[in-house]
């Protein structure tokens, strides 16, 4: 049964307080610096941006423990870190160090095919990726207070994050439209709990803060997820693989905070030097999408 | 936003120093400092707020937003708007594993404890002359005011109580 306790409503408090920002992906003090200088409202640590895990293949794990705590020590902004899906002594030793959200995500390698980590019992707050209103409600049923679009972390393409969104809002548009006796079979459909479906049917919307990641290259990428409903916008190698990253942060912070301002998007997209190198999703072997890792 | 539809006040979103013209009071509410203080500096936010609160209007500031307000802010030291007279310490209970809920009062406005949530929440090291605390949790000031400023260490706005919004929209 989903509560709203005291421990998740100071979880899902803290992601309140990102809405409306960008939450980069860094992989070492100097980064965070440049994203916290460029108005990140978070940082993500990781071992390696997605766009390289996907290059260099091998295990993505953790990051190291070292870096974390560097990363901890050079921002004042809350940090993040991935643990591996199902990887529960991970996220243990995230919460030890005092990591501020762990993302129990799908771009590191999983250690668990079947499942995802118990996330209640922790003191501190999870996100997870979902593709659909299914998924979300699965991991909200496990704890997870703050859900954000997988996409297809690392292509530098928007498409899949779009897809994503786009299936949670209009599932949670459907819902809102059932009779009460419609739901337990929608519940069933989704492979959902069916407190969380009838949450979501009386209030229209999650209830976690929905975020958007997986894709984002460009400031017009990132007012795209915020106009489509999402709440704030991880960018991942979006920033650190294109060729001004400090630029680019700045540009897309900005045009984050002004998303339904296609003015002021317009000028964030000046000048920006060269994005990301993106990938066609559509051409990837099944094998090589992050995406359907957990479910 | 939440809080302030439910007790029927009119509100919108600022973004711009524009944007402030068209608003009697302003509340700015929880979040990042630091982040909130980039965002100022591109919208030419920091001396119009100044101007705002010069002209007497209200105005609220709510975890960031009373770090922002502070004459002295530690832990580090940083860029303010110093329209409240306090020295205040920024994440001074700790990361976001120490944040909680406690219980606190504000004898003035409310018969009743009041629920506070903490979140990687500052606390108040010194309280001016001109400055009065209205609240206090355990030992601690959690809201304090110099006339037409308002600020909390906590999030009111994250509760269902609606005591201290209430007393925020009578001083318009």
């Amino acid at each position: 049964m989903w509560q709203y306790d005291e421990t998740m409503k100071l979880k899902v408090g803290l992601a309140e307080m990102l809405k409306g920002g960008v939450i980069m992906d860094v992989t070492t003090a100097e980064q965070a610096k440049i994203a916290e200088d460029a108005g990140a409202c978070a940082v993500m640590a990781l071992e390696r941006v997605p766009a390289d895990i996907r290059k260099e293949g091998g295990v993505a794990r953790m990051a190291s423990i070292k870096i974390i705590k560097q990363i901890m020590d050079a921002v004042t902004i809350p940090v993040m870190a991935k643990a591996r899906i199902g990887h529960f002594a991970e996220a243990q030793v995230l919460e030890a160090v005092g990591v501020d959200y762990v993302d129990e995500s799908e771009v590191l390698t999983p250690a668990d095919e079947e499942h995802h980590i118990h996330k209640w019992p922790y003191k501190a707050p999870f996100v997870c990726g979902a593709r659909n209103l299914g998924e979300a409600l699965r991991r909200i049923g496990e704890g997870a207070a703050m859900i954000r679009t997988k996409g297809e972390a690392g292509s530098g393409n928007i498409v899949e994050a779009v897809r994503h969104l786009r299936a949670i809002t209009g599932e949670i548009r459907l819902l809102t439209t059932l009779r009460e006796e419609e739901l337990m079979a929608k519940a069933k459909e989704l492979g959902a709990p069916l407190d969380l479906v009838k949450w979501v049917a009386e209030h229209g919307r999650l209830p976690v803060p929905n975020f958007s990641a997986g894709g984002i290259a460009t400031p017009a990428d990132a007012s795209l997820v915020m106009q489509l409903g999402a709440e704030a916008c991880f960018v991942g190698s979006g920033i650190f693989k294109s060729a001004d990253p400090d630029k680019r942060a700045k540009a897309i912070v900005r045009a984050t905070t002004h998303y339904n301002d296609a003015k002021i998007v317009a000028e964030c997209s000046e000048e920006l030097g060269e994005a990301m190198r993106g990938l066609d999703v559509a051409k990837m072997k099944p094998e090589e999408l992050l995406q359907t890792r957990g479910w | 936003m939440k809080m302030l539809e439910r007790i029927g006040a009119p509100w919108k979103l600022v973004k711009s120093a524009h944007d402030l013209e068209e608003v009697d009071a302003l509340i700015m509410p929880g979040g990042e400092s630091t982040t909130m203080l980039k965002f100022f500096s591109e919208e030419g936010l920091g001396p119009a707020i100044k101007k705002f609160a010069g002209e007497g209007k209200p105005v609220f500031g709510t975890c960031a937003g009373a770090i922002l307000l502070a004459r002295e802010v530690s832990n580090p030291p940083q860029e303010k708007l110093a329209l409240l007279d306090i020295a205040i310490e920024r994440n001074a209970y700790g990361r976001q594993v120490d944040s909680s809920i406690r219980q606190g009062e504000c004898p003035e406005l409310a018969s009743h404890p009041l629920e506070m949530v903490f979140i990687r929440a500052p606390i108040i090291r010194r309280v001016g002359a001109g400055v009065k605390v209205l609240g206090h949790s355990g030992e601690l000031p959690v809201l304090v005011e110099q006339e037409n400023i308002l600020a909390a260490t906590f999030h009111p706005e994250l509760t269902e109580d609606e005591t201290i919004h209430r007393y925020f929209l009578q001083k318009i």
